[in-house]
């Protein structure tokens, strides 16, 4: 017989070191209770802000970047002529220009650059810098992918085209050190707002051209040690999905004014684990918020929970050149059966307006048609006059969103409104890995597809110039007369008022054709710590960031 | 002599398949639809004909695998499309040490877990700690990584305050990630001990050796525990190629830079010269592993040899 083994003996072995990692543990959890100073404390103290920032950068050159968030680390890092107010988007704050004015029909700007503005080796910020940006950034071989901001400038579309190799016919001129000439295609009373976007900052010319050729798109020039900006603060440090840091520029012109020390980028793209860091005190900020939790930090007492008014629009493109959504009333049909109200109030949850127009409200007075309303016996009513006795006649059609469960949910709630209002039995939905789904909204190969726009300044401008015939953000298919002789004389218009009357007029007709099915207007939806001051709600929220202060609170 | 051929001919067998991978990930990664420079704001056709020519993508795609080896030769990886500035060679030298140290010391955490276990389990064979033990370690093999981070996240950082929840710089969260691997390698390896050790201990020599009165630890630990780690050991290569190519959740979940996430996004990015430079090396990681573990089974066991 086989003699079992003495238990306790290897019992007694194994619960020996058991008891040692136990009290290593313990030992650990005791030192930690004696850390009372979270690591956000610290920073608080340091005044260096920490902050989630959605995903890792894709470059840190202005002329490259194109996300939100790569754009909040260029604004720490460089000034633009014009930059943004802390508390107003409608206001200005003078950034590397002091004063500017325009010609009568603004058509023509002037900006008086200040003369101590210095990049942060010291040089000193000229209107040449500016004109070399804008070269670079239109020039034709740079392929910049945002380039077309910059098509305010005269000639600049074509320039970037290649219809025109000579940059001097292009709208910028330096009249001389500190004065720089603006020049447009058409009116626009709105551009002091339109050169605080990323793209229309200046880079430094002789950091660039060590590293290569001007237009050379993917140089060393951005990294920390080469990178040389003009803003409150320049990059020190970058490691990729770790952090990217800035640290105040000892040459800023205002740096008596710049309040931290330092800002920390973290790019944590998942929503959870950003979440999680918060609450860990980790981070100062959260760029985004996962939407289940939403409710649990709105029950919480003191709760760091913000909600925001975002100049965005969440919509769906319809493909007019297919059936079924070539027909008028369908989409007509499908607009009015969309009960908008529901769908923030139940399914996004994050204090989302319906939006009855696509421009959404916003401070600078423009007042969209809020005409798309749910209204089932109108939908239906629509549906008849489509050919459609009831919507089980309806041909198959598919919804395509990028994979998330955000978006999908807001599918399935729609398609469950279709049935419920209007019968139809057949809509698919599709999901599209995200390259998959850029490709197929770019080839206007889908009947309808998810779609969202942020507001690059404010001016409805920034939503309506896209539905243009051929703008390449159109991917509809469809194209309107009208729609583009108002837009184009909205564009010589220099009274604002009478400029968003002639807008408004526009977008009735985007309305009334619907190549798009408006849903929601965006809202931020964050946590922030009470440390942070002076953190102000933003339509853009483009935060300046040497306003921030850092306090315990 | 007979060592050394088979050693040559295993090594030109993984080269062989090392250009397989490499040609294979070069095309597929080609055909997948959508392209590097598309984004969610349209950007104008000519502009992606001018970024696609900056790079090189508008030769003919055979000429560009040409080049593309002829550079990898020279081992340079080619710049990457979704971190501009950085080169493929810079992005893996950041982020391969991260998922280095998270493999290895998952691997130490799982071995000193699952092997206690395993022997311990094959010891107390059928009884019911020995089905406790086993079915808690099918349920660490069933509990995928997604789910065991966030748990270990949430009790351990954020409950017990032991650790830090997310980040790389001054926090100790990857210790979170490599645990969450350790924990789910542990239940493999425990399972793999109890099998190995339990063949062991139904031979005639235990048996003998029990006959002759030698203490029942004395036979667990010197007689049979040698043989019964073997399988164990040779389980360690491709486990370590798994630990630091499989991280890519845990990489997620703690917001640590390593390179699993890189080869994920690579893809999700169509960031092509990044996505044939995770892949290469991972291949090259995995082949490394085998090779070597072939090479010492083979000096183990003159069977290996001959067979082949």
């Amino acid at each position: 017989m086989i003699r079992p083994f003495p238990t306790a003996v290897f019992l007694r072995r194994i619960s020996s070191s058991i008891r040692t990692g136990l009290a290593a543990i313990v030992a650990c959890s005791l030192l930690a209770g004696c850390r009372t100073e979270t690591k956000v404390d610290v920073a608080t103290r340091e005044k260096i802000l920490l902050l989630g920032n959605g995903g890792e950068p894709k470059a840190l050159d202005p002329h490259i970047v194109s996300s939100v968030g790569d754009a909040n680390i260029l604004r720490a890092m460089f000034e633009g002529l014009v930059t943004y107010h802390p508390s107003n988007d409608m206001l200005h704050e003078p950034g590397v220009a002091e004063r500017w004015e325009s010609n009568e029909d603004f058509s023509e700007w002037r900006f008086f650059l200040r003369k101590n503005a210095k990049w942060s080796n010291g040089d000193p910020v000229t209107a040449h810098d500016f004109v070399y940006a804008y070269n670079r950034i239109l020039h034709p071989d740079m392929a910049a992918p945002y380039a077309s901001m910059l098509y305010f400038l005269k000639n600049g579309e074509a320039y970037n085209k290649r219809e025109i190799e000579d940059f001097s016919k292009v709208g910028v001129k330096a009249v001389n050190d500190f004065e720089l000439v603006c020049t447009l295609e058409s009116p626009a009373p709105y551009f002091p707002d339109v050169v605080k976007h990323t793209t229309w900052l200046p880079v430094h010319r002789p950091t660039i051209e060590s590293f290569g050729k001007m237009t050379d798109p993917y140089t060393e020039w951005q990294k920390p040690g080469n990178s040389v900006s003009n803003g409150a603060f320049y990059l020190t440090d970058w490691r990729i999905n770790a952090y990217v840091k800035v640290r105040p520029n000892p040459y800023y012109w205002d740096k008596e004014s710049v309040k931290p020390k330092g800002i920390n980028f973290y790019p944590l793209d998942n929503v959870f684990t950003e979440e999680k860091a918060f609450r860990n005190d980790l981070i100062h900020y959260t760029y985004t918020m996962p939407q289940n939790l939403i409710e649990r930090y709105k029950e919480m007492e003191n709760s760091p929970l913000r909600i925001e008014t975002y100049a965005g629009v969440y919509f769906y493109r319809c493909n007019v050149t297919r059936p079924p959504m070539d027909n008028l009333d369908f989409r007509k049909a499908l607009a009015y059966s969309i009960n908008q109200e529901t769908i923030v109030k139940y399914v996004t949850m994050g204090g989302q307006q319906p939006a009855y127009g696509f421009t959404p409200p916003s401070e600078a007075g423009y007042d969209p048609p809020n005409v798309v309303k749910f209204d089932p016996d109108k939908a239906k009513e629509h549906l008849k006059k489509a050919g459609y006795s009831n919507g089980a006649e309806v041909p198959e059609f598919t919804i395509i969103i990028n994979t998330s469960e955000a978006h999908k949910s807001i599918a399935v709630a729609i398609q469950d409104m279709w049935k419920k209002t209007l019968g139809i039995e057949k809509v698919k939905i599709e999901n599209q890995e995200w390259k998959v789904f850029q490709q197929t909204v770019h080839d206007v190969n889908y009947e309808v597809s998810r779609a969202g726009w942020i507001g690059d300044y404010v001016d409805p401008n920034t939503f309506l110039s896209m539905w243009v015939s051929n703008d390449s953000n159109n991917n509809t298919g469809w194209s309107n007369a009208d729609y583009d002789r108002l837009m184009k004389e909205s564009g010589r218009i220099s009274d604002p008022k009478e400029r968003y009357k002639k807008m408004k007029e526009a977008e009735s007709v985007l309305l009334e054709e619907l190549p798009v099915l408006p849903i929601y207007w965006y809202t931020r939806v964050y946590l922030l710590h009470p440390d942070v001051k002076n953190w102000n709600p933003l339509l853009l929220d483009n935060h300046p960031y040497k306003h921030i202060d850092l306090i315990a609170d | 002599m007979e060592t050394a051929r088979y050693i040559l001919s295993r090594f030109g067998q993984s080269l062989f398949a090392l250009l397989c991978i490499i040609t294979l990930t070069f095309f597929l990664a080609r055909l997948a639809p959508g392209g590097p420079f598309l984004d969610e704001k349209a950007v104008p056709e000519h502009l992606i004909e001018q970024m696609n020519k900056n790079y090189g993508f508008d030769k003919d795609l055979h000429i560009q695998y040409f080049l593309y080896l002829g550079r990898l030769i020279q081992g340079d990886l080619g710049p990457s499309l979704g971190n501009k500035g950085f080169s493929v060679n810079e992005v893996i030298a950041e982020g391969f040490p991260v998922s280095f140290m998270l493999g290895i010391v998952g691997l130490i955490i799982a071995l000193l877990i699952g092997v206690p276990v395993g022997v311990f389990a094959a010891a107390k064979r059928n009884t019911a700690i020995d089905y406790t033990l086993m079915a808690i370690a099918m349920l660490g093999i069933c509990l995928p990584t997604f789910v065991i981070a966030p748990l270990l996240g949430e009790l351990l950082a954020l409950n017990l305050g032991l650790f830090d929840v997310a980040l790389w710089e001054n926090s100790s969260a990857w210790f979170l990630g490599a645990l969450t691997l350790g924990l789910y390698y542990s239940a493999y390896i425990a399972r793999l001990t109890r099998g190995s050790m339990l063949d062991v201990l139904h031979q005639d020599f235990i048996r003998t050796a029990k006959a002759k009165g030698v203490a029942p630890m004395k036979v667990l630990f010197k007689h049979a525990f040698r043989g019964g780690i073997t399988p164990v050991v040779a389980y360690l290569g491709p486990a370590l190629a798994g630990l630091i190519g499989g991280s890519f959740v845990v990489e997620t979940v703690f917001g640590l830079p390593g390179l699993g996430q890189h080869f994920i996004k690579a893809a999700t990015n169509r960031d092509y010269w990044l996505i044939n430079g995770t892949v290469t090396v991972f291949a090259v990681l995995i082949l490394v592993m085998n090779f070597f573990v072939d090479v010492v089974q083979a000096w183990l066991d003159p069977r290996t040899r001959s067979r082949n």
